[in-house]
Protein backbone atom coordinates (compact mmCIF):
# COMPACT_ATOMS: atom_id res chain seq x y z
CA UNK A 1 0.00 0.00 0.00
CA UNK A 2 2.58 2.44 1.09
CA UNK A 3 4.31 1.69 -2.63
CA UNK A 4 0.76 2.70 -4.06
CA UNK A 5 0.53 5.68 -2.14
CA UNK A 6 4.15 6.91 -3.56
CA UNK A 7 3.10 5.94 -6.82
CA UNK A 8 0.03 8.12 -7.04
CA UNK A 9 1.79 10.88 -4.69
CA UNK A 10 4.52 11.27 -7.48
CA UNK A 11 2.08 10.99 -9.91
CA UNK A 12 0.69 14.26 -8.70
CA UNK A 13 -0.37 15.29 -12.34
CA UNK A 14 -3.39 12.43 -11.58
CA UNK A 15 -4.64 13.73 -8.67
CA UNK A 16 -5.05 17.25 -9.99
CA UNK A 17 -6.30 16.34 -12.91
CA UNK A 18 -9.25 14.21 -11.03
CA UNK A 19 -10.00 17.56 -8.56
CA UNK A 20 -9.97 19.64 -11.87
CA UNK A 21 -12.35 17.48 -13.25
CA UNK A 22 -14.39 17.50 -10.06
CA UNK A 23 -14.56 21.31 -9.62
CA UNK A 24 -15.54 21.81 -13.68
CA UNK A 25 -18.39 19.37 -13.04
CA UNK A 26 -19.58 20.99 -10.27
CA UNK A 27 -19.08 24.45 -12.41
CA UNK A 28 -21.18 23.61 -15.24
CA UNK A 29 -24.67 23.25 -12.78
CA UNK A 30 -24.38 27.11 -12.14
CA UNK A 31 -23.85 27.65 -15.55
CA UNK A 32 -26.48 25.47 -17.17
CA UNK A 33 -28.81 26.52 -14.44
CA UNK A 34 -28.33 30.38 -13.96
CA UNK A 35 -26.95 32.49 -11.15
CA UNK A 36 -30.45 32.32 -9.09
CA UNK A 37 -29.29 32.00 -5.41
CA UNK A 38 -32.27 29.84 -4.48
CA UNK A 39 -32.77 27.43 -7.50
CA UNK A 40 -28.64 26.56 -7.08
CA UNK A 41 -28.71 26.12 -3.10
CA UNK A 42 -31.70 23.15 -3.96
CA UNK A 43 -29.41 21.48 -6.46
CA UNK A 44 -26.22 21.75 -4.48
CA UNK A 45 -26.67 18.59 -3.04
CA UNK A 46 -27.09 16.58 -6.30
CA UNK A 47 -24.11 18.40 -7.60
CA UNK A 48 -21.73 17.73 -5.51
CA UNK A 49 -22.61 14.01 -5.22
CA UNK A 50 -22.77 13.38 -8.88
CA UNK A 51 -19.80 15.37 -9.45
CA UNK A 52 -17.94 13.04 -7.09
CA UNK A 53 -19.30 9.80 -8.62
CA UNK A 54 -18.68 11.01 -11.63
CA UNK A 55 -14.56 11.59 -10.54
CA UNK A 56 -14.76 8.49 -8.61
CA UNK A 57 -15.78 6.82 -11.58
CA UNK A 58 -13.47 8.33 -13.96
CA UNK A 59 -10.09 8.15 -11.82
CA UNK A 60 -10.84 4.29 -11.07
CA UNK A 61 -10.99 3.30 -14.95
CA UNK A 62 -7.08 2.77 -14.60
CA UNK A 63 -6.81 1.77 -11.00
CA UNK A 64 -5.47 -1.92 -11.97
CA UNK A 65 -4.74 -1.28 -15.56
CA UNK A 66 -0.76 -0.31 -15.64
CA UNK A 67 -0.29 -3.30 -13.36
CA UNK A 68 -1.94 -5.28 -15.55
CA UNK A 69 0.09 -4.76 -18.60
CA UNK A 70 3.28 -4.54 -16.74
CA UNK A 71 2.87 -8.08 -15.27
CA UNK A 72 3.47 -6.67 -11.56
CA UNK A 73 -0.35 -7.50 -11.12
CA UNK A 74 0.65 -11.51 -11.55
CA UNK A 75 3.14 -11.33 -8.77
CA UNK A 76 0.84 -9.75 -6.52
CA UNK A 77 -0.97 -12.95 -7.22
CA UNK A 78 2.11 -14.79 -5.79
CA UNK A 79 2.53 -12.45 -2.89
CA UNK A 80 2.19 -13.90 0.66
CA UNK A 81 -0.59 -11.35 1.62
CA UNK A 82 -4.38 -12.87 0.31
CA UNK A 83 -5.52 -11.29 -2.51
CA UNK A 84 -8.05 -9.77 -0.93
CA UNK A 85 -6.12 -7.28 1.32
CA UNK A 86 -4.00 -6.26 -1.53
CA UNK A 87 -6.66 -5.36 -3.50
CA UNK A 88 -8.40 -2.96 0.07
CA UNK A 89 -4.76 -1.89 -0.03
CA UNK A 90 -5.15 -0.90 -3.56
CA UNK A 91 -8.17 1.09 -3.50
CA UNK A 92 -7.30 2.71 0.45
CA UNK A 93 -4.37 4.17 -1.57
CA UNK A 94 -6.37 5.23 -4.10
CA UNK A 95 -8.89 6.69 -2.06
CA UNK A 96 -6.61 8.43 -0.04
CA UNK A 97 -5.22 10.09 -2.97
CA UNK A 98 -7.78 10.82 -4.85
CA UNK A 99 -11.40 10.52 -2.96
CA UNK A 100 -9.89 12.41 0.31
CA UNK A 101 -8.85 15.61 -1.72
CA UNK A 102 -12.76 15.95 -3.00
CA UNK A 103 -13.89 15.17 0.64
CA UNK A 104 -11.80 18.22 1.99
CA UNK A 105 -12.80 20.47 -1.06
CA UNK A 106 -16.33 20.10 -1.29
CA UNK A 107 -17.36 22.36 1.72
CA UNK A 108 -15.70 25.08 -0.84
CA UNK A 109 -17.72 24.13 -3.70
CA UNK A 110 -20.93 23.40 -1.50
CA UNK A 111 -20.04 27.40 0.10
CA UNK A 112 -20.29 27.85 -4.17
CA UNK A 113 -23.13 26.30 -4.54
CA UNK A 114 -25.11 28.46 -1.67
CA UNK A 115 -24.84 25.31 1.30
CA UNK A 116 -24.63 27.26 4.44
CA UNK A 117 -23.29 26.24 8.17
CA UNK A 118 -23.91 22.79 9.19
CA UNK A 119 -25.39 21.91 5.76
CA UNK A 120 -21.26 21.76 4.55
CA UNK A 121 -20.53 19.65 7.77
CA UNK A 122 -22.99 16.94 6.71
CA UNK A 123 -22.16 17.34 3.38
CA UNK A 124 -18.38 16.42 3.88
CA UNK A 125 -18.91 13.67 6.59
CA UNK A 126 -21.58 12.15 4.03
CA UNK A 127 -18.60 12.45 1.10
CA UNK A 128 -16.33 11.01 3.48
CA UNK A 129 -18.61 7.46 4.56
CA UNK A 130 -19.84 7.15 0.76
CA UNK A 131 -17.00 7.97 -1.51
CA UNK A 132 -14.93 4.91 0.15
CA UNK A 133 -18.08 3.08 -0.79
CA UNK A 134 -17.63 4.06 -4.48
CA UNK A 135 -14.12 3.77 -4.63
CA UNK A 136 -14.51 -0.08 -4.11
CA UNK A 137 -17.51 -0.86 -6.66
CA UNK A 138 -15.47 1.54 -8.69
CA UNK A 139 -12.75 -0.95 -8.09
CA UNK A 140 -14.98 -4.14 -8.72
CA UNK A 141 -15.73 -2.43 -12.02
CA UNK A 142 -12.18 -1.87 -12.97
CA UNK A 143 -10.90 -5.50 -12.05
CA UNK A 144 -14.09 -6.83 -14.03
CA UNK A 145 -13.24 -4.25 -17.65
CA UNK A 146 -9.54 -5.41 -17.20
CA UNK A 147 -8.50 -6.41 -20.94
CA UNK A 148 -11.89 -5.79 -22.24
CA UNK A 149 -12.03 -3.47 -25.55
CA UNK A 150 -13.77 -0.27 -24.50
CA UNK A 151 -13.57 -1.08 -20.47
CA UNK A 152 -14.24 2.48 -19.84
CA UNK A 153 -17.50 2.88 -21.51
CA UNK A 154 -18.54 -0.66 -20.39
CA UNK A 155 -17.60 0.05 -16.73
CA UNK A 156 -19.46 3.14 -16.58
CA UNK A 157 -22.60 0.87 -17.88
CA UNK A 158 -21.75 -1.74 -15.04
CA UNK A 159 -20.72 0.51 -11.97
CA UNK A 160 -23.24 3.52 -12.24
CA UNK A 161 -26.35 1.68 -11.53
CA UNK A 162 -24.70 -0.05 -8.78
CA UNK A 163 -24.30 3.78 -7.71
CA UNK A 164 -27.32 4.59 -6.71
CA UNK A 165 -28.42 3.68 -3.28
CA UNK A 166 -24.48 6.22 -1.91
CA UNK A 167 -25.76 8.80 -4.23
CA UNK A 168 -29.44 8.46 -2.69
CA UNK A 169 -28.52 8.12 0.58
CA UNK A 170 -25.31 11.06 0.63
CA UNK A 171 -27.21 13.88 -1.37
CA UNK A 172 -30.36 12.83 1.01
CA UNK A 173 -28.45 13.69 3.93
CA UNK A 174 -27.51 16.79 2.67
CA UNK A 175 -31.05 17.61 1.80
CA UNK A 176 -32.30 16.80 4.70
CA UNK A 177 -29.95 19.10 6.79
CA UNK A 178 -31.06 21.69 4.76
CA UNK A 179 -34.95 21.22 5.52
CA UNK A 180 -34.80 19.65 8.87
CA UNK A 181 -32.23 18.06 10.99
CA UNK A 182 -32.96 14.31 10.20
CA UNK A 183 -29.83 13.32 8.45
CA UNK A 184 -28.51 10.83 11.14
CA UNK A 185 -30.49 8.48 9.29
CA UNK A 186 -29.20 8.71 6.47
CA UNK A 187 -26.01 9.42 7.51
CA UNK A 188 -25.85 6.33 9.65
CA UNK A 189 -27.36 4.04 6.68
CA UNK A 190 -24.32 4.97 4.77
CA UNK A 191 -22.40 4.11 7.37
CA UNK A 192 -23.57 0.90 7.47
CA UNK A 193 -23.32 0.32 3.36
CA UNK A 194 -19.46 1.09 4.37
CA UNK A 195 -19.50 -1.19 6.71
CA UNK A 196 -20.86 -3.54 4.60
CA UNK A 197 -19.13 -2.90 1.90
CA UNK A 198 -15.46 -3.09 3.42
CA UNK A 199 -15.53 -6.56 4.21
CA UNK A 200 -17.55 -7.83 1.27
CA UNK A 201 -16.38 -5.85 -1.86
CA UNK A 202 -12.56 -6.85 -1.27
CA UNK A 203 -13.45 -10.32 -2.07
CA UNK A 204 -15.28 -9.99 -4.81
CA UNK A 205 -12.74 -7.43 -6.59
CA UNK A 206 -10.01 -10.11 -5.83
CA UNK A 207 -12.46 -12.41 -7.54
CA UNK A 208 -12.44 -10.37 -10.50
CA UNK A 209 -9.05 -9.75 -10.69
CA UNK A 210 -8.43 -13.68 -10.70
CA UNK A 211 -10.81 -13.28 -13.36
CA UNK A 212 -8.47 -11.33 -15.03
CA UNK A 213 -5.24 -12.95 -14.50
CA UNK A 214 -6.28 -16.37 -15.13
CA UNK B 1 -19.64 -36.44 -8.16
CA UNK B 2 -20.39 -38.96 -10.28
CA UNK B 3 -23.37 -38.53 -13.07
CA UNK B 4 -24.59 -41.25 -11.18
CA UNK B 5 -25.42 -39.72 -7.54
CA UNK B 6 -27.11 -36.62 -8.93
CA UNK B 7 -29.72 -37.57 -11.16
CA UNK B 8 -29.82 -34.08 -12.21
CA UNK B 9 -26.13 -33.53 -13.11
CA UNK B 10 -26.45 -35.90 -16.64
CA UNK B 11 -27.64 -32.74 -18.25
CA UNK B 12 -24.28 -30.72 -17.08
CA UNK B 13 -23.21 -32.40 -20.64
CA UNK B 14 -24.41 -30.30 -23.28
CA UNK B 15 -25.47 -33.30 -25.50
CA UNK B 16 -28.10 -34.60 -22.98
CA UNK B 17 -28.91 -31.16 -21.98
CA UNK B 18 -29.68 -31.05 -25.97
CA UNK B 19 -31.55 -34.10 -25.91
CA UNK B 20 -33.82 -32.86 -22.81
CA UNK B 21 -34.43 -29.40 -24.34
CA UNK B 22 -35.58 -30.96 -27.61
CA UNK B 23 -38.39 -33.12 -26.11
CA UNK B 24 -39.29 -30.42 -23.66
CA UNK B 25 -39.60 -27.48 -26.31
CA UNK B 26 -42.60 -28.05 -27.94
CA UNK B 27 -44.77 -28.85 -25.20
CA UNK B 28 -43.43 -25.62 -23.29
CA UNK B 29 -44.40 -23.17 -26.65
CA UNK B 30 -47.64 -25.19 -26.83
CA UNK B 31 -48.51 -24.56 -22.77
CA UNK B 32 -47.49 -21.21 -23.35
CA UNK B 33 -49.65 -20.43 -26.71
CA UNK B 34 -52.17 -22.92 -24.81
CA UNK B 35 -52.49 -20.76 -21.90
CA UNK B 36 -51.79 -16.89 -22.73
CA UNK B 37 -54.37 -17.30 -25.34
CA UNK B 38 -56.82 -18.71 -22.45
CA UNK B 39 -55.47 -15.79 -20.11
CA UNK B 40 -56.37 -13.41 -23.13
CA UNK B 41 -59.75 -14.55 -23.46
CA UNK B 42 -60.55 -14.43 -20.06
CA UNK B 43 -58.83 -11.11 -19.56
CA UNK B 44 -60.71 -9.68 -22.44
CA UNK B 45 -63.78 -11.24 -22.55
CA UNK B 46 -65.27 -12.72 -18.88
CA UNK B 47 -63.32 -10.57 -16.62
CA UNK B 48 -65.27 -6.72 -16.17
CA UNK B 49 -64.38 -3.22 -16.64
CA UNK B 50 -62.01 -2.27 -12.95
CA UNK B 51 -64.48 0.16 -10.73
CA UNK B 52 -61.92 3.18 -10.79
CA UNK B 53 -59.91 2.21 -13.80
CA UNK B 54 -61.91 1.33 -16.50
CA UNK B 55 -60.57 -0.92 -19.24
CA UNK B 56 -57.07 0.15 -18.46
CA UNK B 57 -56.87 -1.96 -15.73
CA UNK B 58 -56.31 -5.10 -18.61
CA UNK B 59 -52.61 -3.75 -19.27
CA UNK B 60 -52.03 -5.35 -15.69
CA UNK B 61 -52.16 -8.60 -16.70
CA UNK B 62 -49.06 -8.27 -19.16
CA UNK B 63 -47.57 -6.14 -16.76
CA UNK B 64 -47.75 -7.99 -13.70
CA UNK B 65 -46.52 -11.22 -15.64
CA UNK B 66 -43.66 -9.78 -17.33
CA UNK B 67 -42.48 -8.04 -13.79
CA UNK B 68 -42.36 -10.87 -12.40
CA UNK B 69 -40.40 -12.81 -15.10
CA UNK B 70 -38.09 -9.83 -15.54
CA UNK B 71 -37.25 -10.26 -12.01
CA UNK B 72 -37.13 -14.33 -11.25
CA UNK B 73 -34.97 -14.29 -14.52
CA UNK B 74 -32.73 -12.03 -12.91
CA UNK B 75 -32.18 -14.20 -9.82
CA UNK B 76 -32.20 -17.46 -11.81
CA UNK B 77 -29.07 -15.63 -14.28
CA UNK B 78 -27.21 -15.04 -10.92
CA UNK B 79 -28.11 -18.54 -9.57
CA UNK B 80 -26.61 -20.21 -12.81
CA UNK B 81 -23.51 -17.32 -12.70
CA UNK B 82 -23.04 -18.43 -9.23
CA UNK B 83 -22.84 -21.83 -10.04
CA UNK B 84 -20.78 -21.19 -12.77
CA UNK B 85 -18.38 -19.69 -10.46
CA UNK B 86 -17.86 -22.16 -7.93
CA UNK B 87 -18.43 -25.16 -10.45
CA UNK B 88 -17.35 -24.10 -13.70
CA UNK B 89 -19.96 -26.29 -15.24
CA UNK B 90 -20.10 -24.57 -18.73
CA UNK B 91 -23.82 -25.42 -19.20
CA UNK B 92 -24.21 -23.24 -15.84
CA UNK B 93 -22.71 -20.38 -18.01
CA UNK B 94 -24.33 -21.44 -21.19
CA UNK B 95 -27.67 -21.20 -19.22
CA UNK B 96 -27.01 -17.74 -17.77
CA UNK B 97 -26.24 -16.57 -20.87
CA UNK B 98 -29.31 -17.62 -22.36
CA UNK B 99 -31.39 -16.01 -19.63
CA UNK B 100 -30.78 -12.53 -20.07
CA UNK B 101 -31.75 -11.84 -23.20
CA UNK B 102 -35.21 -12.57 -22.37
CA UNK B 103 -34.99 -11.22 -18.51
CA UNK B 104 -33.80 -7.54 -20.66
CA UNK B 105 -36.49 -7.97 -22.51
CA UNK B 106 -39.20 -8.89 -20.28
CA UNK B 107 -38.01 -6.30 -17.61
CA UNK B 108 -38.59 -3.51 -20.83
CA UNK B 109 -42.22 -5.06 -21.56
CA UNK B 110 -42.41 -4.28 -17.77
CA UNK B 111 -41.21 -0.94 -17.92
CA UNK B 112 -43.27 -0.05 -20.94
CA UNK B 113 -46.56 -1.72 -20.36
CA UNK B 114 -46.50 0.16 -16.79
CA UNK B 115 -45.70 3.53 -18.70
CA UNK B 116 -48.60 2.79 -20.47
CA UNK B 117 -50.51 1.77 -17.22
CA UNK B 118 -49.33 4.51 -15.30
CA UNK B 119 -50.02 7.37 -17.88
CA UNK B 120 -54.01 7.15 -17.19
CA UNK B 121 -53.89 5.68 -13.73
CA UNK B 122 -51.90 8.55 -12.52
CA UNK B 123 -51.68 10.70 -14.91
CA UNK B 124 -48.12 10.06 -15.25
CA UNK B 125 -45.78 7.82 -17.58
CA UNK B 126 -42.83 8.34 -14.82
CA UNK B 127 -42.50 8.61 -11.78
CA UNK B 128 -39.45 7.77 -9.72
CA UNK B 129 -40.68 5.78 -7.48
CA UNK B 130 -38.66 2.20 -5.88
CA UNK B 131 -40.16 -0.07 -8.20
CA UNK B 132 -39.73 1.59 -11.13
CA UNK B 133 -36.13 3.32 -10.45
CA UNK B 134 -35.07 -0.46 -9.45
CA UNK B 135 -36.90 -1.92 -12.28
CA UNK B 136 -34.70 0.33 -14.31
CA UNK B 137 -31.56 -0.79 -12.98
CA UNK B 138 -32.74 -3.97 -13.11
CA UNK B 139 -32.54 -3.47 -16.82
CA UNK B 140 -29.15 -1.90 -16.75
CA UNK B 141 -27.84 -4.84 -14.86
CA UNK B 142 -29.02 -7.24 -17.56
CA UNK B 143 -27.39 -5.10 -20.85
CA UNK B 144 -24.63 -5.31 -18.44
CA UNK B 145 -24.33 -8.38 -18.42
CA UNK B 146 -24.56 -9.01 -22.17
CA UNK B 147 -21.72 -6.31 -22.64
CA UNK B 148 -19.33 -7.98 -20.28
CA UNK B 149 -19.98 -11.31 -21.56
CA UNK B 150 -19.27 -10.46 -24.89
CA UNK B 151 -16.51 -7.86 -24.17
CA UNK B 152 -13.61 -9.98 -23.45
CA UNK B 153 -11.85 -12.01 -26.03
CA UNK B 154 -11.94 -15.17 -24.16
CA UNK B 155 -15.85 -16.84 -23.96
CA UNK B 156 -14.76 -18.47 -20.28
CA UNK B 157 -13.65 -15.33 -18.74
CA UNK B 158 -16.43 -12.91 -19.94
CA UNK B 159 -18.39 -15.48 -18.86
CA UNK B 160 -17.23 -15.64 -15.24
CA UNK B 161 -16.50 -12.04 -15.39
CA UNK B 162 -20.24 -11.34 -16.10
CA UNK B 163 -21.13 -14.13 -13.83
CA UNK B 164 -19.76 -12.27 -10.81
CA UNK B 165 -21.54 -9.05 -11.85
CA UNK B 166 -24.85 -11.18 -12.10
CA UNK B 167 -24.35 -12.12 -8.33
CA UNK B 168 -23.35 -8.58 -7.29
CA UNK B 169 -25.98 -7.08 -8.79
CA UNK B 170 -28.53 -9.73 -7.55
CA UNK B 171 -26.92 -8.75 -3.61
CA UNK B 172 -27.65 -4.67 -4.65
CA UNK B 173 -30.91 -4.71 -6.54
CA UNK B 174 -32.79 -5.37 -2.93
CA UNK B 175 -30.49 -2.27 -1.47
CA UNK B 176 -31.18 -0.06 -4.41
CA UNK B 177 -34.84 -0.82 -3.90
CA UNK B 178 -35.14 0.00 -0.28
CA UNK B 179 -32.92 2.98 -0.68
CA UNK B 180 -34.68 4.42 -3.22
CA UNK B 181 -38.24 3.48 -1.71
CA UNK B 182 -37.11 5.62 2.03
CA UNK B 183 -35.87 8.19 -0.32
CA UNK B 184 -39.39 8.75 -2.32
CA UNK B 185 -41.30 8.20 0.73
CA UNK B 186 -39.41 10.84 3.13
CA UNK B 187 -39.60 13.32 -0.58
CA UNK B 188 -43.07 12.40 -1.63
CA UNK B 189 -45.73 10.90 0.80
CA UNK B 190 -46.71 7.32 0.38
CA UNK B 191 -46.63 6.13 -2.44
CA UNK B 192 -49.21 6.62 -5.25
CA UNK B 193 -48.49 2.66 -6.29
CA UNK B 194 -50.32 1.24 -3.48
CA UNK B 195 -49.62 -2.59 -2.92
CA UNK B 196 -52.81 -3.58 -3.05
CA UNK B 197 -56.31 -1.73 -4.80
CA UNK B 198 -59.65 -2.68 -4.30
CA UNK B 199 -60.39 -6.75 -4.27
CA UNK B 200 -60.05 -8.35 -7.45
CA UNK B 201 -62.43 -10.40 -9.12
CA UNK B 202 -61.92 -13.80 -9.55
CA UNK B 203 -61.86 -13.91 -13.08
CA UNK B 204 -59.28 -10.86 -12.99
CA UNK B 205 -57.10 -12.94 -10.84
CA UNK B 206 -57.59 -16.09 -13.22
CA UNK B 207 -56.52 -14.22 -15.81
CA UNK B 208 -53.97 -12.87 -14.50
CA UNK B 209 -52.46 -16.21 -12.91
CA UNK B 210 -52.77 -17.82 -16.66
CA UNK B 211 -51.38 -14.75 -18.03
CA UNK B 212 -48.10 -15.34 -15.70
CA UNK B 213 -47.69 -19.20 -15.97
CA UNK B 214 -48.26 -18.58 -20.07
CA UNK B 215 -45.08 -16.03 -20.10
CA UNK B 216 -43.32 -18.18 -17.23
CA UNK B 217 -43.54 -21.08 -20.11
CA UNK B 218 -42.49 -18.95 -23.07
CA UNK B 219 -39.88 -17.92 -21.07
CA UNK B 220 -38.74 -21.56 -20.52
CA UNK B 221 -38.92 -21.89 -23.96
CA UNK B 222 -37.11 -19.61 -25.31
CA UNK B 223 -34.25 -19.75 -23.28
CA UNK B 224 -33.97 -23.23 -23.72
CA UNK B 225 -34.11 -22.87 -27.50
CA UNK B 226 -30.93 -20.06 -26.83
CA UNK B 227 -28.96 -22.21 -24.73
CA UNK B 228 -29.13 -25.21 -27.49
CA UNK B 229 -27.93 -23.20 -30.40
CA UNK B 230 -25.35 -21.18 -27.95
CA UNK B 231 -24.29 -25.20 -27.22
CA UNK B 232 -24.13 -26.12 -30.86
CA UNK B 233 -22.17 -22.69 -30.99
CA UNK B 234 -20.06 -23.30 -28.68
CA UNK B 235 -18.82 -26.84 -29.33
CA UNK B 236 -18.82 -26.89 -33.07
CA UNK B 237 -16.05 -29.78 -33.51
CA UNK B 238 -17.90 -32.36 -31.26
CA UNK B 239 -19.58 -35.26 -32.70
CA UNK B 240 -22.97 -34.95 -31.01
CA UNK B 241 -23.57 -31.24 -32.29
CA UNK B 242 -22.83 -32.16 -35.49
CA UNK B 243 -25.46 -35.20 -35.39
CA UNK B 244 -27.70 -32.56 -33.38
CA UNK B 245 -27.56 -30.38 -36.15
CA UNK B 246 -28.61 -33.23 -38.30
CA UNK B 247 -31.31 -33.66 -36.58
CA UNK B 248 -30.70 -37.50 -35.75
CA UNK B 249 -29.00 -38.30 -32.18
CA UNK B 250 -29.22 -41.25 -31.75
CA UNK B 251 -28.96 -42.65 -27.73
CA UNK B 252 -25.20 -44.36 -28.15
CA UNK B 253 -24.33 -40.83 -29.34
CA UNK B 254 -26.11 -39.07 -26.38
CA UNK B 255 -24.02 -41.57 -24.20
CA UNK B 256 -20.41 -41.46 -25.93
CA UNK B 257 -20.73 -37.56 -25.42
CA UNK B 258 -21.96 -37.83 -21.74
CA UNK B 259 -19.43 -39.94 -21.24
CA UNK B 260 -16.48 -37.94 -23.10
CA UNK B 261 -17.95 -34.78 -21.70
CA UNK B 262 -17.57 -36.16 -17.84
CA UNK B 263 -14.14 -37.48 -18.76
CA UNK B 264 -13.30 -33.76 -19.90
CA UNK B 265 -14.32 -32.29 -16.68
CA UNK B 266 -12.74 -35.14 -14.29
CA UNK B 267 -9.51 -34.57 -16.21
CA UNK B 268 -9.69 -30.60 -15.70
CA UNK B 269 -10.29 -31.01 -12.09
CA UNK B 270 -6.80 -33.15 -12.26
CA UNK B 271 -5.28 -30.48 -13.93
CA UNK B 272 -6.53 -27.97 -11.78
CA UNK B 273 -5.27 -30.14 -8.46
CA UNK C 1 -70.19 -7.75 -22.83
CA UNK C 2 -69.08 -5.61 -25.48
CA UNK C 3 -71.26 -3.95 -27.37
CA UNK C 4 -69.76 -4.65 -30.83
CA UNK C 5 -66.13 -5.22 -32.36
CA UNK C 6 -65.86 -0.72 -31.81
CA UNK C 7 -66.55 -1.40 -28.40
CA UNK C 8 -64.15 -3.83 -27.91
CA UNK C 9 -61.72 -2.12 -30.00
CA UNK C 10 -62.18 1.44 -28.22
CA UNK C 11 -61.76 -0.19 -24.64
CA UNK C 12 -63.60 2.58 -22.87
CA UNK C 13 -61.27 5.56 -24.07
CA UNK C 14 -58.04 3.57 -23.41
CA UNK C 15 -57.46 1.65 -26.77
CA UNK C 16 -54.08 3.81 -27.30
CA UNK C 17 -53.12 2.38 -23.68
CA UNK C 18 -54.03 -1.17 -23.62
CA UNK C 19 -52.88 -2.14 -27.23
CA UNK C 20 -50.18 -0.78 -27.48
CA UNK C 21 -48.66 -2.28 -24.19
CA UNK C 22 -50.50 -5.79 -26.06
CA UNK C 23 -49.07 -4.71 -29.48
CA UNK C 24 -45.49 -4.14 -28.56
CA UNK C 25 -45.58 -7.27 -26.29
CA UNK C 26 -46.69 -9.45 -29.00
CA UNK C 27 -43.79 -7.79 -31.53
CA UNK C 28 -41.37 -8.23 -29.35
CA UNK C 29 -42.18 -11.89 -28.50
CA UNK C 30 -42.54 -12.37 -32.39
CA UNK C 31 -39.38 -11.17 -33.17
CA UNK C 32 -37.11 -12.45 -30.34
CA UNK C 33 -38.74 -16.18 -31.87
CA UNK C 34 -38.19 -14.71 -35.39
CA UNK C 35 -34.25 -14.03 -34.29
CA UNK C 36 -33.47 -17.02 -32.59
CA UNK C 37 -34.88 -19.19 -35.43
CA UNK C 38 -32.90 -17.85 -37.50
CA UNK C 39 -29.87 -18.01 -35.16
CA UNK C 40 -30.74 -21.59 -35.07
CA UNK C 41 -30.87 -22.48 -38.86
CA UNK C 42 -27.83 -20.76 -39.23
CA UNK C 43 -26.10 -22.44 -36.28
CA UNK C 44 -27.40 -26.19 -38.02
CA UNK C 45 -26.22 -25.10 -41.36
CA UNK C 46 -22.67 -24.30 -40.65
CA UNK C 47 -22.61 -27.30 -38.85
CA UNK C 48 -24.27 -29.61 -41.78
CA UNK C 49 -21.56 -28.09 -43.80
CA UNK C 50 -18.98 -28.59 -41.79
CA UNK C 51 -20.16 -32.64 -41.60
CA UNK C 52 -20.41 -33.18 -45.33
CA UNK C 53 -17.00 -31.32 -45.88
CA UNK C 54 -15.20 -33.95 -43.37
CA UNK C 55 -17.12 -36.59 -44.63
CA UNK C 56 -16.31 -35.52 -48.01
CA UNK C 57 -12.39 -35.26 -46.82
CA UNK C 58 -12.35 -38.62 -45.61
CA UNK C 59 -13.69 -40.43 -48.71
CA UNK C 60 -11.10 -38.60 -50.95
CA UNK C 61 -8.26 -39.56 -48.54
CA UNK C 62 -9.46 -43.26 -48.84
CA UNK C 63 -9.99 -42.93 -52.80
CA UNK C 64 -5.94 -42.22 -52.89
CA UNK C 65 -4.98 -44.84 -50.94
CA UNK C 66 -6.41 -47.18 -53.47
Amino acid sequence: MRRDLSLIVTRRQDVLTVVAFFILVITLFPLALGPDPQKLRTLAPAGVWVAAALASLISLDRLFADDWRDGSLEQLLLAPEPLTVVALAKVAAHWLALGLPLVVLSPALGYALGLEGAELGVLAVSLLLGTPVLSLLGAVGAALTLGVRAGGALMALLILPLYVPVLVLGAGAVTEAMYSSAFYAHLSLLGALLAAALPLLPLAIAGALRIALD
Amino acid sequence: MSSRSVPWLKFTAPANFYALAQRLTPWLWAGAALLCLAALYIGFFVAPAEAHQGESYRILYIHVATAWMGMFLYLLMALYGGIYLVWRIKMADIMARSIAPTGALMTFLSLWTGALWGAPTWGTFWVWDARLTSTLVLLFLFLGYIALHGAADDREKGGRAASLLAVIGAINVPIIYFSVDWWYNLHQGSSVIRADGPSMAPSMLTAMLLMIAGIWLYSAAVVLRRAQVEALEREPRSEWAQAAAAGRMTRTQRELAAAESVREHTSQEEGQA
Amino acid sequence: MWDGIGDFLAMGGYAGYVWGSYGVTAAVLLLEGVLLGRRRRRAHALLQRRTRRAAAGSQSKGGNER
